[in-house]
């Protein structure tokens, strides 16, 4: 017994355990998700998420050990941002035959939550901090921690509030989309990339191929709008709460 | 070997932007820049054509698992638990309602603005 918590307790120390336990878990949750036909609450980063927070509480293993390893699939997030060139630029003809209408619903959804979370949060007696790492949650984790530092947030909250968002999203999509009567899947799409950014486009690319690319364009718009806006309209509204 | 030229690509890309972004002390995240780097290396023709083939090959890598890509930061959130402090139920309330209001929001301009055509309805998300 004393052998195996050793054993344990070597290999939780190396990267490999983080790096093995992401992947494993994960495409152990894809596979449930797959097989119970996708059903929103089987998201498969929620559990994955549930599933690896409870094993390292269980063995008592410290998160920077964890992260020592899932660095390696963390730092991919920066490129994947920078991949999103890729559906905006096949998109570019339907974004010029349409770009009122998706640029208005991309101001109107985005800052829709950011006055939403802005307004909710203060009204709630909220931090000034707080407030600005919330801002721009919805524009995917590694954006809306480099806009919360400018921001005068904490970058690790605004991660948290971030991947919650898109779980939130992506749980929430299919009753409240249902619910509207919005069928199409390019307007579903867009409402999930905008509202819940990457893990709610992942949701979308799954289910249906044009609700993808029209989920990766909305959360590319957000992603533009979260950086170039949010740090030239929130500082003064920040000064005044 | 395209995914990984495409790759080595966008990697050079977010570095030229955080060296931007830091260099001329820009409001913006180094992958955004990086973003519009690559949207203008697809746009002018003469880059258009060596860049295309690998940068779509390394981004439908990337993108069809971008949500693998978000779990150790979701694991992160029991190690920052304790940052939540005493707000964790008006967070909880704010992020649940202002992501409601994106959602409906969105797609109900989106749904005005862009008149429906009689189509066949399938699986959506």
């Amino acid at each position: 017994m004393s052998s195996f918590v050793e054993l344990w307790l070597y290999l939780s120390a190396t990267p490999l355990f983080g790096l093995t336990a992401t992947l494993v878990v994960y495409v152990a949750a894809h596979g449930v998700y797959t097989r119970l036909g996708q059903a929103p609450w089987a998201n498969p980063v929620l559990w994955s998420v549930l599933v690896l927070a409870l094993l390292l509480l269980g063995t008592g293993t410290p998160y920077e050990a964890y992260f020592s390893g899932a660095q390696f699939i963390h730092v991919l997030l920066g490129p994947a941002v920078v991949a999103l060139a890729w559906p905006l630029w096949q998109r570019r003809a339907e974004l010029r035959s349409r770009p009122v209408a998706l640029a208005a619903a991309a101001l109107a959804g985005g800052g829709a939550a950011v006055a939403v979370a802005v307004g909710l949060g203060w009204a709630l007696g909220l931090p000034v901090p707080l407030l600005a790492s919330l801002a721009p949650k919805g524009s995917t984790a590694p954006v809306a921690m480099g806009v919360a530092g400018t921001l005068g947030g904490e970058p690790a909250l605004a991660a948290v509030f971030a991947v919650l968002t898109g779980l939130v999203g992506a749980v929430l999509a299919k009753p409240v989309l249902d619910a509207l009567k919005l069928r199409r899947p390019e307007v579903r799409g867009f409402a999930l990339g905008t509202a819940a950014h990457g893990i709610g486009a992942a949701r979308a690319w799954q289910v249906h191929p044009a609700a993808g690319a029209y989920a990766a364009l909305g959360l590319s718009l957000q992603v533009l709008l979260a950086a170039l806006l949010l740090p030239l309209l929130l500082p003064p509204l920040l000064r005044l709460l | 070997m395209g995914a990984l030229q495409g790759l080595a690509l966008l990697l050079l890309a977010q570095s030229a932007g955080e060296l931007l972004v830091r260099a001329l002390r820009l409001p913006l995240p180094g992958p955004v820049l990086g973003l519009g780097l690559v949207l203008a290396l697809l746009a002018w023709a003469p880059t258009r054509r060596l860049v295309a083939a690998p940068v779509e090959a390394a981004a439908d890598g990337l993108l069809a698992h971008l949500s693998l890509l978000f779990v150790p930061l979701g694991v992160g959130v029991i190690a920052h638990l304790g940052l939540l402090g005493g707000h964790a139920l008006a967070l909880a309330l704010v992020v649940l309602v202002s992501t409601l209001a994106g959602l409906v929001v969105t797609g109900l301009v989106l749904q005005a603005l862009w008149p429906e055509r009689p189509e066949p309805v399938e699986a959506t998300p």
